[in-house]
């Protein structure tokens, strides 16, 4: 994984100094707390409905297990013993005292990590395939250039106070599982006219109170040119982009007002207006320099594993959790595992301190040092040798870490909800803890198959409802919490935007309506291998409504 | 209203020179005025000798407008009505790398100590704001030794750096 040099922990140690600076300043009432709320919140500090909130940057969702190791001692000294992992592969820490956030950040730097541009209007962290550098389907590896993007983006002098926030995803794969049809600007690497790797940009896309997938603008830009085209659509943003609507302010609203061709044309003639001396030339030894942090780990072939195939065929409870959590390796005789972050009746996201560091442990051991936070709100080891699983669940399972439902309908996506967010309008967190536990049952949600369930508390969507198989929507309905039922969403390759079924549903209506949903589709259904985003393509949304509303006319 | 200009080191406090007449007010024979875009444009081909004439920029102005115009022009003021609004970097970066202009550009409105560090790398060189002092502003531009982009500042970015060898390096 990429290492700090001494350029980039001067800009860290800067940046730390400086924002304490800013604390001080508030703290003795020199700073006045809406002087304050733009300074913290370019440096992830957001102040919720009972206490600051902390979010921390976890680089295109990578760690090691010392990184690892430190959030876990974070959220043992300063807050309550846990941390939250979200869809943007970060973490947040929901207790943190403000006059502690410069020791925080202080811990942070010595580990080469950050809280930098973790809220804001300014380049987000950016996020990529969790799989990325280990996934047999990509054509090359995305996150030298997730590296190049986040130091180009980092304290960016012009673009750090857009119309709004805004968000770049890469991803190498033909699967895309880094949803960057749905990002403001989505990268997917591919393969070229003369055979080299660049990039298709869909520009424009978001979920939020009006969900778009982006369009594509240009289906290749050479790697040479990437930070260049970069600016160039920022430019256009920053310039055009709407600044008298907070909820009209993004690109998406941009693109789709301009139109699809329009907003190209302005992009294009930016880059094609940019003088030699504005042009980034990145020095090919840079980006040498970078790709060589990221040199796979060397991992020997094997065509079979003893140990695995053994255990597989003697423990049930293994076999299962290696059906649903492991993915095959590039490098045969390997598997990317999925540390599921929701337990049946869990919090999903949540991780203690102990857990963090049983996971830690179990990167350095056998996982080459390498953990992903997947923005399904999972912990990915990706490089981890099938002679090594068993020890590898047998160190999960103790921690309760073994949960074998990743894909199935209880790895549901929620954000926190009004438990934390002063955003939300409802308890999202219960609902999804009340649906864990209807399928809590491992045969009945291995039987269902893959099935994803996206929640959202409020209207700006961080649970990512609009691109969930099933997506709910928690809405305010005169005082009381009802959710909103959408199906047929999804973040892939194929990215669309579920279409909502009918009125919001009370809240105890919500478990009834998902066992409907399930019903129907097992009847639907042409086999196991027919997953219920198949069906609901080939059968439409009727049958689905009827199953929810037949059974709850309200 | 308080103006600080930047000078090699640091930053000094400098007087107002230069008028800005309401819209209304018919344009002296001579003096320095500070004009709307519009205005500006249109006084140009009959302006007396004696008058000198900067541009003020609001943020939906396009700066390629006065791209003809940067070598004739000692200042160009860009406007921050409100500190949200990130329009003006644009306008700065722009007249500074792509039409060359080399005269002062003045941060004018809602700029704030934080920002001025940001301001000048993108070109600006004076300030004129009741929300920064001379020292807070002299603070500011000091936070940061170093950064990853190349911009309007003459700061070498971190990603050529780190491939110069020593002697390049020694001259910045």
């Amino acid at each position: 994984m990429y290492r700090y040099d001494e350029f980039d922990r001067a800009m860290v140690e800067d940046r730390v100094a400086e924002f304490a600076g800013q604390v001080a300043r508030r703290l003795s009432g020199e700073l006045k707390e809406d002087e304050f709320k733009p300074l913290r919140l370019m440096n992830g500090v957001y102040l919720q409905l009972h206490a600051y909130m902390l979010r921390v940057a976890i680089p295109y969702g990578q760690l090691s297990g010392r990184q690892l190791r430190r959030l876990a001692e974070i959220a043992r000294r300063w807050d309550r013993g846990y941390g939250h992992f979200t869809t943007r592969q970060n973490i947040q820490f929901n207790w943190i005292a403000l006059a502690d956030i410069p020791d925080v950040l202080r811990a942070l730097a010595d580990v080469e990590m950050h809280a930098i541009q973790t809220s804001g209007n300014c380049i987000r962290n950016v996020t990529t395939d969790h799989f990325a550098g280990a996934a047999g389907d990509e054509i090359e590896d995305p996150r030298p250039w997730c590296e190049i993007i986040r130091q180009w983006s980092t304290f960016h002098p012009e673009f750090s106070f857009l119309p709004r926030k805004f968000k770049i995803a890469v991803t190498a794969s033909p699967e895309d599982r880094a949803a960057v049809q749905v990002h403001d600007i989505g990268l997917h690497m591919v393969a070229g006219p003369d055979g080299e790797t660049g990039f298709a940009v869909y520009v424009g896309g978001g979920q939020g109170r009006t969900p778009h997938v982006a369009p594509l603008i240009r289906p290749f830009v050479a790697k040479a040119e990437l930070l260049d085209y970069l600016e160039a659509v920022m430019r256009v943003y920053n310039r055009h982009g709407r600044r008298d609507n907070k909820y009209k302010a993004r690109i998406k609203i941009l693109v789709s007002e301009l139109g699809t061709e329009a907003f190209t044309r302005e992009v294009d003639a930016e880059f094609a207006a940019q003088r030699e001396g504005e042009k980034i030339a990145l020095p090919a030894a840079e980006e040498a320099r970078i790709a060589a942090y990221f040199t796979p780990p060397e991992l020997t072939a094997r065509e079979s594993s003893p140990v695995h195939e053994g255990r597989l065929s003697g423990d049930p409870a293994y076999a299962r959790w290696a059906r649903n959590n492991v993915r095959p390796h590039r490098v045969s005789g390997h598997g990317m595992v999925t540390v599921s972050l929701k337990p049946v009746g869990g919090i999903p996201g949540d991780a203690t301190d102990a857990e963090m560091e049983v996971v830690a442990g179990l990167a350095e051991r056998y996982g080459h040092d390498d953990v992903r936070v997947s923005h399904e709100q999972n912990l990915i080891l990706p490089q981890v040798a099938l002679d090594d699983l068993p020890a590898v669940f047998d160190g999960l399972a103790v921690a309760g870490l073994a949960t074998p439902n990743n894909g199935l309908i209880g790895d549901m996506i929620c954000c926190p909800g009004l438990d934390y967010c002063n955003l939300a309008n409802t308890r999202s967190i219960p609902v999804a803890q009340d649906i864990s536990n209807a399928f809590s049952d491992p045969d009945l949600a291995e039987e269902i198959g893959e099935l994803k369930i996206k929640m959202s508390g409020c209207i700006n969507a961080c649970g990512h409802h609009h691109v969930g198989h099933i997506g709910l929507l928690g809405v305010d309905r005169k005082g009381e919490e009802a959710y909103q039922i959408s199906v047929g969403g999804r973040g892939d390759e194929l990215a669309a935007i579920g279409q909502i079924l009918g009125p919001a549903l009370p809240r105890e209506a919500v478990v009834p309506a998902i066992e409907s949903l399930v019903r129907r589709y097992m009847q639907l259904r042409r086999g196991p291998d027919d997953r219920f985003i198949d069906v609901l393509g080939r059968v439409g949304h009727q049958p689905f409504k009827e199953a929810v509303y037949a059974t709850d006319p309200a | 209203m308080p103006l600080i200009r930047l000078e090699a080191g640091g930053a000094v406090t400098a007087a107002q020179d230069w008028e800005w007449p309401d819209a209304e007010a018919a344009l002296p024979a001579q003096g320095r005025v500070v004009l709307g875009i519009e205005r500006y444009l249109a006084a140009l081909p009959e302006a007396a000798d004696g008058l000198v004439m900067g541009v003020q920029l609001v943020p939906e102005d396009d700066p390629a407008r006065l791209a003809a115009h940067v070598e004739t022009l000692d200042l160009i003021a860009i406007a921050f009505p409100r500190y949200t609004d990130g329009r003006g970097f644009s306008q700065a970066q722009l007249l500074r790398r792509r039409y060359g202009y080399r005269g002062e550009l003045r941060a004018t409105g809602h700029v704030l100590r934080d920002q001025v560090g940001f301001m000048a790398r993108c070109g600006f060189d004076s300030f004129e704001t009741s929300r920064a002092g001379l020292d807070e502003v002299c603070a500011a531009l000091g936070e940061y030794r170093l950064a990853y982009q190349g911009a309007a500042d003459r700061l070498r970015p971190i990603p050529a750096r780190r491939h110069d060898d020593v002697s390049e390096t020694r001259n910045g």
